[in-house]
């Protein structure tokens, strides 16, 4: 086809305009990245929906404990008798709600979304490296989905032990309601998604590698694709880690080995296992654990350096810091486990050595943050929902990565472990920062989704400042009740006088997490009027460097109706001006990537 | 759109717009497969590193272990295991030859020789079955302790293993071997023994120069060997007979060893056997001629990189469960 300009390019366009598309082909089975990406989100946000409903209702449980409640008799039936929470459903709540959000939010919701829809589309391809494997990571996210669904109302009760499930809880049937079936649907269910999870990573690091377009180097990619490209590389190299623990996991609980257990005595019984160690399951785990954060994070902080550069009319500070930090993160990310352990009986001088490898990720993560912050310095800052929230990201990650400091050092750890201070710390520094940085993405590149229909701005501030609010509201006050004491994962602390004063506190934190959760309901509507009603915006809506805004709105197989473009310079060129001031392109304040250099125009030596 | 003027990142191999590494995505998607199942090896290693320190004072010793050879009796250690490596690195061998003829687009030489390959895999996988049946056999039987620790038999006179069957006393008692269809309440339970507890402490005590050998190593790297007293006093500890080996218990003695040994040859097992089954399909493809339509034996090198995979991974399952 005379539109492929580079021959020895893998090229899956060249069916394009002879290939009539059934229902099925374009929306259920589709090939095409832009409709995996829909799917992902759109599978990523209903997983959201039942997550962040679960932990409203345990919050309710810790601000009010033992009350009954007409809501609980609703939705838990037999697990809430007389409308009063039962112990065992809300260790299961506690788990599922982590597990849906860390797996199949965060790291396929965003990456999945963002990964699919922005690889291509930024770096000049003309679809993912192969289009069949990302549907088929895609319909394995979905199976995935559905059978930890499935899971949630198995007779004895979804998995209970905790998102890390480790053993005997996870191991033993007997241990527990939620160690049944619940467990086995789990496990299962997360085998299929780790599947996914590779399948996807593959095409995403092979499409970044191979299917740059002409003038697209390695130091022209805009952040979200060098973000994207290194947490699709910590992804294959950590879940495969995690897939040997289930492994080893299920050999335990079904075939009777001793991996991971040892002198057990349990109704009444002496089971056989010897030998066996849990902590072996917590290296396994927290190897595949701690870069999984990074596999949360590193797509939000992309997004944000993306969007804020955008906003701020400004290029991002510190390009190539940027990606230093990203790939010293990733590397650190590796070798920090450890400080999950600390109180595991690992050996106190193994501890010293991940406190300090943990305490170097300060480094590179203090590099991004001050970047963002100088990127923000003297911008014209257009204050759009995509922007706030970037922003919002940059102060929860401060906030939360101060604590990190605190939980790093093996010292310091050991007074807080387990405690709600913990708590507070990841959901700040992981789960609301990568949140926002979701949020961000939606906004900014919903116009990109959805051909160019464009979500409701005031509805979107009225989103943002109520969710602002209301996440410092929920996870401030936790740490203070983490420092008093208060262990995590009980399902009352009422046994305890001493926590008897947090008890108003508790009541707070749930008060602000029930009115952020009505706030979501907002993005919802927001976001669904928006896919039906949306008003249609210009082609270029944020006034964006990168490739992606040079597409047509409506979407078609293969991305540009002619000729990829050529890139001719970095994603950053804002508000660039000759020396005298003029802008490069008059009247307009950014030059695209694939604007060639105009004469007297010097590159800058980013 | 003219460009006029040109910076220092086009045309450069990183510059887009061109292979990098000079491969198409097929093959770096398998070389980045790699990586992911080598770490998935590597969690499994690590953890059996992990285990085996924890029991360094009483791991089962390789070289007593593995001594079997098809049709021969005799106390041969290592040689077979070593003969199945051999195969497996000629079959990689092979298969280097297949993809070179590939290049060469010798269509009946890439046939022959991942035919060969495929024989060989075979061969390896055949030959691991057999090695699983002699462990899942056993061959000198031993008696477990309360604490779960293995007691094996020596004969003091010429300080060879001895097998319970060599010793142990028929005392024709009557035992009942439970089973599903016999009892009401009855729900599992292990299949018997050759000979009863008490029929193998009543043999030993018969035999006078049989004696007793725990799992510890001694600072000679030998398996402890107990006096014959010292061997009467262990005997008491006994609580049932050993034979062989399953994931629950096994007679070489600790039983993370069993557990180790029969997961991670078999998920090595099963990734040699997988191996197989997508060389044979590319075979066939090879007969049928789909690759020389397509003008190239790209299919033939990508297999041939996930064959050589499985081989150095069998390089480092060998080194660490064998030799070490």
């Amino acid at each position: 086809m005379s539109a492929v300009a580079h021959a020895h390019v893998d090229d899956h366009s060249h069916d394009e305009h002879h290939h009539k598309e059934t229902f099925i082909t374009k929306y259920i089975f589709s090939q095409d990245h832009k409709m995996i990406a829909k799917q992902y989100l759109i599978t990523g946000l209903i997983m959201g929906f039942i997550g962040i409903a679960m932990s409203l209702l345990f919050r309710m449980q810790l601000a009010w404990p033992g009350e009954s409640f007409w809501l609980f008799d609703t939705f838990l039936g037999k697990w809430a008798p007389d409308g009063v929470m039962s112990a065992d459903v809300y260790l299961a709540l506690v788990t599922i709600h982590g597990t849906i959000m860390v797996f199949f939010v965060l790291t396929a919701g965003l990456s999945g979304t963002f990964s699919n829809l922005l690889i291509p589309l930024q770096i000049g391809a003309r679809d993912m490296a192969s289009g069949f494997l990302n549907m088929v990571s895609y319909w394995l996210f979905f199976v995935s989905s559905v059978i930890m669904i499935i899971s949630l109302f198995v007779e004895a009760g979804p998995a209970a032990a905790g998102w890390t499930i480790y053993p005997p809880l996870s191991a033993l049937p007997m241990a527990q309601p939620g160690s049944g079936m619940g467990m086995t649907l789990w496990l299962v269910s997360m085998a299929i998604f780790i599947a996914s999870s590779l399948l996807g990573s593959l095409n995403y690091i092979v499409t970044v590698i191979n299917l740059r377009t002409k003038g697209m180097s390695m130091t022209r990619l805009p952040l979200t694709i060098w973000a994207f490209f290194v947490t699709a590389i910590i992804g294959v190299i950590s879940f495969p880690v995690l897939l040997s623990a289930a492994l080893l996991l299920i050999m335990d609980r079904s075939f009777g080995t001793s991996f991971f257990l040892s002198d057990i005595f349990i109704q009444g019984e002496v089971l056989h296992y010897q030998g066996g160690s849990p902590v072996l399951y917590e290296h396994l785990f927290w190897f595949l654990g701690h870069p999984e954060v990074y596999i949360v994070l590193l797509p939000a902080l992309g997004i944000t350096s993306e969007v804020m550069s955008t906003n701020a009319r400004k290029p991002i500070f510190g390009y190539r810091a940027m990606v230093a930090s990203i790939l010293a993160i990733a590397f650190l990310s590796t070798i920090v486990w450890g400080h999950h352990m600390f109180i595991s009986g690992m050996n106190p001088f193994l501890g010293s050595v991940f406190t300090f490898t943990t305490l170097l990720i300060a480094i590179p993560s203090a590099v991004k943050a001050f970047n963002y912050i100088t990127t923000l310095w003297k911008g014209n800052l257009q204050l759009n929902p995509g922007m706030l929230f970037s922003i919002g990201l940059v102060s929860t990650f401060i906030t939360g990565g101060l604590t990190g400091i605190i939980l790093g050092d093996s010292t310091l750890d050991i007074n807080v472990h387990d405690t709600y201070f913990v708590v507070a710390h990841f959901h700040l520094v992981m789960g609301i920062s990568a949140l926002y940085g979701l949020f961000a993405g939606v906004y900014h590149w919903f116009p990109k989704m959805f051909e160019g229909k464009m979500m409701n701005k005031n509805l979107g501030y009225i989103h943002f400042w109520v969710t602002a609010v209301c996440a410092y509201g929920v996870f401030f006050p936790m740490h203070f009740v983490g420092m008093a004491g208060v262990p995590r994962r009980y399902y009352q602390n009422t046994a305890f006088p001493m926590f008897d004063e947090l008890t108003n506190v508790q009541v707070l934190m749930t008060v602000f997490a029930i009115i952020a959760g009505l706030a979501q309901l907002v993005f919802v509507y927001n976001f669904i009027s928006s896919i039906f009603y949306g008003k249609k915006g210009p082609q270029n809506p944020w006034k964006s460097n990168t490739l992606e805004w040079t597409t047509p709105q409506k979407h078609i197989h293969g991305n540009w109706p002619g000729k990829i473009p050529e890139v001719h310079r970095w994603a950053y060129d804002y508000s660039k001006t000759y020396e005298n001031g003029e802008y490069i392109i008059e009247g307009q304040d950014f030059v695209p990537q694939d604007v060639p250099l105009q004469e007297n125009e010097e590159e800058l030596q980013h | 759109m003219d460009t006029a003027v040109t910076t220092e990142n086009e045309g450069s191999v990183w510059g887009g717009g061109n292979r990098p590494l000079g491969a198409s995505y097929g093959k770096l998607m398998m070389w980045f497969f790699i990586v992911s199942d080598a770490l998935t090896f590597s969690g499994f290693l690590a953890a059996y590193g992990f285990s085996r320190f924890k029991f360094i004072e009483t791991w089962p010793i390789a070289d007593e272990v593995f001594t079997h050879v098809p049709f021969f009796h005799g106390n041969y250690p290592m040689i077979y295991v070593a003969f199945m490596t051999f195969i497996l690195i000629m079959s990689s061998v092979t298969m280097v030859l297949a993809v070179d003829a590939g290049h060469k687009m010798k269509q009946n030489a890439v046939i022959w020789y991942m035919f060969l390959t495929i024989i060989g895999g075979a061969i390896f996988v055949g030959s691991q079955a057999w090695e699983w049946a002699t462990f899942i056999k056993g061959d000198f039987g031993a008696l477990e302790t309360k604490g779960g620790r293995i007691l094996q038999f020596v004969n003091a006179e010429t300080g060879e293993r001895a097998a319970i069957d060599e010793f142990a006393l028929n005392l024709n008692e009557a035992r009942i071997a439970d089973a599903r269809d016999k009892g009401v309440w009855f729900t599992d339970n292990e299949t018997l023994t050759t000979f009863s507890l008490n029929e193998v402490i009543e043999g030993f005590k018969a035999n006078p120069n049989i004696l007793i050998r725990t799992e510890t190593i001694n600072e000679n790297g030998h398996k402890t060997l107990l006096t014959r007293e010292q061997s009467l006093g262990r005997l008491k500890d006994a609580v049932r007979v050993v034979e062989g080996a399953n994931l629950i218990r096994n007679e070489y003695g600790s039983r993370l060893f069993a557990d180790f040994f029969f997961f991670i040859t078999g998920f090595h097992g099963f990734h040699v056997f997988s191996g197989v089954v997508i060389n044979a399909i590319i075979f066939f493809n090879v007969i049928l001629g789909t690759y020389e339509k397509r003008g190239h034996y790209e299919m033939v090198e990508k297999v041939g990189l996930y064959w050589h995979f499985v081989d150095l991974v069998w390089v480092f399952v060998f080194t660490f469960f064998y030799l070490v």
